[in-house]
């Protein structure tokens, strides 16, 4: 169960290699969780998360490989998760690619795999575990999406506009889900140091994978519906939805 | 599927259920029944569902009610109260009555309850299953000790218990925290008293030290006695507090315009808070300042009279003062540990000092000898209660902190307050869950009956999948 202070019994994670999924899992257990399971694109990398939590005293499985482009496979992913985990208090959808926007807009099989895992995939995924919850009665999903998704910039528009798709749809989720006992908090880093982003240039409010997972486990002691990392960048973006188009288009980022 | 009996199935029976302390709901599916047999059939029924549990009026802060997916059979119908036998007190009242109803019924004839907690607003079942105590525990010990006979339903059928039928089943329902069955009925032993008035000596004491003697010291003379911490006092004023020490009043005390109203129940009228307090309205300095204020309004005076309303249930006068805290809700930890580690207490006020974390409620007694029920709270030496709200960023590992402290020197936390506990600390404060166990597995072999909590610790392993 997720305890007065969201700190969850159980996590089951998708994306589990993902840096800031990993600094989240960190604090987590330093409060408390005991059971995680990993799920991910990379056996490899997921046993090393694994025996790092175990090590923080976590009973930590990796579970299951899996690949995000395979949309159809998402079901039976969250099924044979469920199935294995029992009863799950938290489940964290990290799953997602950068898209190097210049060197692929105008591939088109790129943009499918973009669309593909930064929403298809978590999006068939969170459906199906929303059906779970529904049947515990109980039950929280953290979904990682960005402040490219919350309006998109012709720079980033292959990632974000597909991160934008997943966005409205788990805030949109959350709303359908009132009432049940489960719920989604939808999470919106800025720029983050990370291996996803190594090499690009950081912009102003950048951030860390544990500053994120700091401001994601205050959320879920809030009852947070979206949360914002570093917090100022609400303020920012609230700003930058109210500039006119051809003003928006024209900025240098 | 309706049977002779009114099962209390509704059109839209699913509902989301929390704790007083209004944190982690979980949604269930809510039955009403209206007898003994209902409950059964249920109970029958329940093989495929996600585990059932009884809930009485919610009092509970955590999730000991609840049960997520699953079903919970609210006993509220099952509110007969039998006679009063004159002689021996003793009253066969239905599971759902609650402690409220009781008093009343029984003060026009001179019976008062005969353990009460903090709150008449909960109910026998509730009562049994968190084995409740009160402020004459030094003397009277806790609810079950004064509880002949239970019938409890069960996944293996209907059993009798009582301390001398079935005492193993009958003391694992006592602070069982309804893991044993759901309680339909149970024979209470009630208090002879004269009046509904209560003699009370009321002292102000400036510093711990001070107050815990005096509790030590009143103990002795009287049958209840508490003390209201003041959790933002700091230094040499470090849990300066109010005792209350009482005893019932005798007829022949109760003079004045008071002999008019000699057995006269509490008022039922209630004040609710409005729902719309902001959350800024509890903070460091709001709770500072109301504790200064408490503290001296209350000067020492010996042997006042009072309403026992007031003298039990100040809190009952606000329906529903849990909602002050705001959507965040608030928990409450309650630990005991024994005479040689009363300095738990001070070093709590200053942990949670160190945490800038607010208690807008704080209580301090003494417990005498505990129950034999193997997860029964009380123990004898001291227990701390304290209401803090959810918000502080250093709380939860402060409340980590102080588990591993209070387990290490043999205390333990209340689990009807409880919704926070780890499992692995939960095992070294209850050692005796084994024997608890034992007598589920007797039974309940298939785990039928879960809740939250028991999930939570690790009580019934789950079987929901």
């Amino acid at each position: 169960m997720n305890d007065p202070f969201g700190t969850p019994g159980s996590v089951v994670v998708f994306g589990g290699t993902s840096d800031i999924a990993r600094a989240l899992l960190r604090r987590l257990v330093a409060r408390g969780t005991k059971k995680v399971w990993l799920s991910g694109r990379d056996r490899g990398r997921l046993d090393e998360v694994a025996a790092e939590l175990r090590t923080g005293g976590a009973d930590a499985l990796s579970a299951l490989e899996f690949d995000a482009t395979d949309v159809q496979g998402a079901v039976a992913i969250v099924d044979s998760t469920f199935a294995e985990a029992g009863r799950v208090d938290l489940v964290v959808m990290a799953v997602g690619l950068l898209v190097d926007n210049e060197r692929d807009e105008r591939d088109p099989a790129k943009v499918a795999e973009s669309v593909a895992v930064n929403f298809a995939w978590p999006a068939t995924a969170l459906a199906r575990v929303a059906e779970h919850f529904r049947d515990q009665g109980s039950g929280r999903a953290v979904v990682l999406s960005t402040v490219a998704a919350v309006r998109v910039r012709r720079a980033n528009y292959v990632y974000g506009s597909a991160k934008a798709g997943l966005d409205e749809y788990a805030r949109n989720l959350h709303q359908a889900l009132m009432g049940t006992g489960a719920g989604i908090m939808v999470v919106r880093p800025g720029f983050v140091h990370s291996k996803m982003t190594v090499g690009r240039p950081a912009p102003p409010l950048s951030t860390t994978p544990d500053a994120v997972a700091a401001d994601v486990v205050r959320g879920l002691e809030h009852n947070a519906e979206v949360v914002w990392s570093p917090a100022k960048l609400r303020a920012v973006f609230t700003g930058l939805q109210l500039l006119p188009e051809p003003i928006w288009r024209r900025l240098p980022m | 599927m309706r049977t002779k009996h009114d099962r209390g199935d509704k059109a839209s029976d699913q509902r989301l259920l929390f704790g007083w302390g209004r944190t982690s709901p979980t949604l269930a599916r809510v039955l009403e029944p209206d007898s003994a047999g209902a409950v059964d059939a249920w109970l029958h029924d329940a093989g495929s569902a996600q585990g059932l549990i009884a809930r009485g009026l919610g009092r509970s802060y955590g999730d000991a009610a609840q049960c997520a997916g699953g079903l919970v059979l609210e006993t509220s119908r099952l509110d007969a109260i039998g006679p009063i036998d004159a002689t021996s007190g003793e009253v066969e009242v239905g599971a759902g009555v609650s402690l409220d109803r009781l008093l009343r019924t029984g003060l026009r004839e001179g019976w008062f309850i005969p353990v009460s907690p903090g709150t008449r607003q909960v109910t026998v079942g509730g009562a049994i299953a968190a084995d409740v105590h009160g402020k004459n525990h030094h003397r009277d010990g806790s609810f079950c000790r004064h509880v002949s006979a239970i019938t409890l339903s069960t996944p293996t059928g209907v059993h009798e218990a009582g301390p001398e039928a079935d005492p193993e089943l009958f003391w694992a329902s006592a602070g069982g925290m309804g893991l044993t069955g759901v309680v339909t009925r149970a024979r209470v032993t009630m208090r002879r008293v004269e009046s509904a008035w209560m003699r009370v000596d009321t002292e102000r004491h400036g510093d711990i030290d001070s107050l815990m003697s005096a509790l030590e010291r009143v103990d002795t003379e009287h049958r209840y006695s508490v003390a209201w911490v003041d959790c933002s006092a700091r230094g040499r004023r470090l849990g300066r507090g109010i005792l209350d020490a009482g005893d019932h009043a005798p007829a022949d005390e109760v003079t004045g315009r008071r002999a008019a109203r000699l057995l006269e129940p509490p008022p039922e009228r209630t004040l609710s808070v409005p729902p719309l307090v902001p959350r800024f309205a509890i903070n460091p300095l709001s709770v500072a300042a109301f504790n200064e204020a408490w503290f001296r309004k209350s000067p020492s005076r010996p042997g006042q009279l009072r309403h026992l309303s007031g003298f039990f249930h100040p809190l009952d006068a606000l329906a529903n003062w849990n909602v002050v805290f705001g959507s965040r809700g608030f928990v409450q930890y309650q630990f005991a540990v024994d005479h040689a580690h009363r300095d738990l207490v001070p070093r709590t006020l200053e942990l949670l000092q160190r945490a800038k974390s607010p208690v807008t409620l704080a209580v301090l007694k003494r417990f005498g000898p505990g129950d034999p029920g193997p997860l029964s709270f009380p123990m004898p030496g001291w227990t701390l209660a304290l209401d803090l709200p959810v918000g502080p960023p250093a709380l939860p590992e402060t409340l980590r902190g102080l588990d591993e402290t209070v387990a290490s020197v043999g205390g333990r936390v209340y689990l009807a307050k409880d919704a926070r506990l780890g499992r692995d600390v939960f095992r070294t404060m209850y050692p005796r869950l084994a024997e608890f166990e034992a007598v589920r597995r007797r039974v309940d072999p298939e785990g039928v009956l879960a809740s939250d909590l028991a999930r939570r610790l690790g009580i019934c392993e789950d079987s929901s999948r």
